[in-house]
């Protein structure tokens, strides 16, 4: 291929992917209600969103949602990752096993499946239930990017701090959580989008008690079209850009 | 000492724990369901048959889900087709550039999937963007009819998979060692031949990877269907959530989750069976 050819098609591939988001973001600011007419610039529409309560506390949900289950799954993927790499037990190779397919089971498999557990233990759809399912979302995800970043550093610090006396405790304490901190971080980042992502698993595991924005848009989106939802779209877009950008920039941080 | 092996016993039995309580149990409760009848007063009687498998083979509903496996297997045909040259591309440019280009098809990968569907129906709804340049150049006397049409969601699950399809492509492609491709021009293969022998078998486990990215999530992506396919439900998602949500057959709907879930353990299978033979490979 040509370099020309190269780029256009690039060009091509990225027009495809943007046009839609960056025609959203243009009508957040247009004056017109109905019309594609441009009629000059507003933040209206921002203000009406401010101003929808119930939007607003669907939103704080969500990002609730997705703060305490990027933390839980923070929490569970780093020590998977850690005993993945640092210990030989029995069913090693299982938990391995088990962790990519969680990665690559579809949203809705791992939607049912745990509705049917809430269901089988009588637990009422809502905060807790989301959160589950959040967190057993986003662990496979912590723990491939945690376990990386194992890879990457010797072995010989932790057998030198053995050599020296330290117990297992110390050694996750003192030496493994300080150098894997950006891959923490950033799984925890990671998490957080996905969670904000997610469609389907919240569609299943949430009540009417604790409704979270995905599932507001989908219903306004099939009520119609509102130009409040361009703005919030593009609210929405800027802070999955924030931690996309952040984790990106804490994972490289040690090459 | 005897701290540290209780430390170590606590991490490797609470990881167990949550994924046996979170992930094995749940699986084996669907499991169990689609085996069971649907119940008169509770969610399921405790009569075990595997009538729910049989009905997934009725004329209807097979014929809905050869549809479904039809539109995931195209859409990830064309995200692959359209996703190999890119990530070619992508993995080729220069190394300043890479890391914003390649962010650049992340931000899409993490944006909200309701929020890029939702996207798409400003550019294809009658009054959408596509119309209005169509009209104006022309091209067109009066609007088309895209939205609620199989091509729209056609078009909403090709827009919304393609980063999955170019991600892995991209670090397969990454992988592949240029120096092999030396040594095959060396040996007087020309580009097409070397792309052909050399590149591609190599990159053989990131294209199934990709596509295993985008056939699943198709598969099960009812929004995408409800939003721009209109009534019509199209998707085997539409199918399990209906028998859920609206027909309350849970044992149904957990028969036709289990089928998708062995269609993701087939397409495992070939995974690792490729990234294996190419192990094999490399080592002779």
């Amino acid at each position: 291929m040509s370099r020309w050819l190269k780029r256009l098609y690039a060009a091509v591939v990225y027009g495809f992917l943007y046009l839609p988001l960056v025609i959203v973001a243009i009508f957040s600011f247009n004056s017109s209600k109905y019309s594609l007419a441009w009629k000059g610039f507003t933040l209206d529409w921002y203000a009406k969103l401010w101003q929808n309560t119930g939007l607003m506390s669907a939103a704080v949900n969500s990002l609730i949602i997705a703060a305490c289950a990027a933390t839980l799954a923070t929490l569970l993927g780093t020590v998977a990752a850690f005993i993945l790499h640092q210990y030989r037990f029995p069913g090693r190779r299982v938990l391995f096993g088990g962790l990519f397919v969680m990665m690559m089971s579809p949203d809705i498999v791992i939607a049912i499946s745990l509705l049917l557990l809430f269901l089988a233990l009588a637990l009422p759809l809502g905060f807790s239930t989301l959160l589950l399912a959040h967190t057993v979302l986003c662990v496979p995800f912590v723990a491939t990017t945690v376990f990386s970043r194992f890879h990457g550093f010797q072995t010989d610090i932790v057998d030198a701090a053995k050599d020296l006396g330290a117990g297992e405790y110390q050694v996750f304490r003192h030496i493994v959580l300080p150098l894997t901190a950006p891959a923490v971080i950033g799984g925890w980042l990671l998490s957080f989008t996905l969670s904000l992502d997610d469609v389907i698993i919240s569609f299943f595991t949430t009540g009417p008690d604790f409704e979270v924005l995905p599932l507001r848009i989908y219903s306004m989106v099939r009520l119609g079209i509102k130009p409040d939802v361009n703005a919030l779209c593009v609210v929405m877009m800027g802070i999955t850009i924030t931690a996309l950008v952040l984790s990106r920039t804490l994972l490289k941080e040690k090459k | 000492m005897k701290n540290s092996s209780s430390f170590r016993r606590l991490l490797i039995g609470s990881t167990y724990f949550w994924m046996a309580g979170l992930a094995l149990v749940p699986y084996l409760i669907l499991l169990g369901a689609s085996f069971l009848e649907r119940g008169e007063g509770a969610l399921v009687s405790s009569h075990v048959t595997s009538a729910n498998y049989l009905h997934l083979l009725s004329p209807t509903v097979f014929s809905m889900a050869l549809d479904s496996i039809g539109l995931a297997g195209i859409a990830a045909l064309l995200c692959l087709l359209a996703g190999y040259p890119f990530a070619y591309v992508l993995a080729q440019s220069s190394a300043k550039l890479q890391p914003l280009l390649l962010l650049l098809v992340m931000i899409p990968f993490w944006t909200n999937s309701l929020i890029r569907t939702y996207a798409l129906v400003m550019m294809l709804k009658a009054d959408g963007v596509v119309n209005t340049l169509l009209l104006a150049a022309g091209l067109i006397d009066a609007p088309l009819q895209l939205m609620y049409t199989p091509l729209a969601v056609f078009i909403g699950l090709v827009y919304t998979l393609l980063p999955f399809m170019i991600l892995p492509l991209y670090a397969a492609l990454k992988a592949v060692d240029p120096r092999l491709l030396e040594a095959g021009r060396d040996l007087g293969a020309g580009r097409v031949q070397n792309f052909i022998k050399i590149t591609v078998p190599l990159t053989m486990p990131g294209i199934i990877a990709g596509t295993m990215l985008v056939f699943l999530p198709a598969l099960g992506m009812f929004y995408i269907s409800d939003i721009l396919g209109g009534a019509r439900s199209m998707l085997l998602g539409n199918y399990i959530r209906d028998q859920f949500l609206v027909f309350r057959d849970i044992p149904m709907g957990s028969a036709a989750s289990v089928t998708m879930t062995l269609a993701m353990g087939l397409l495992l299978l070939l995974y690792h069976l490729a990234s294996r033979r190419l192990g094999k490979e490399m080592l002779q």
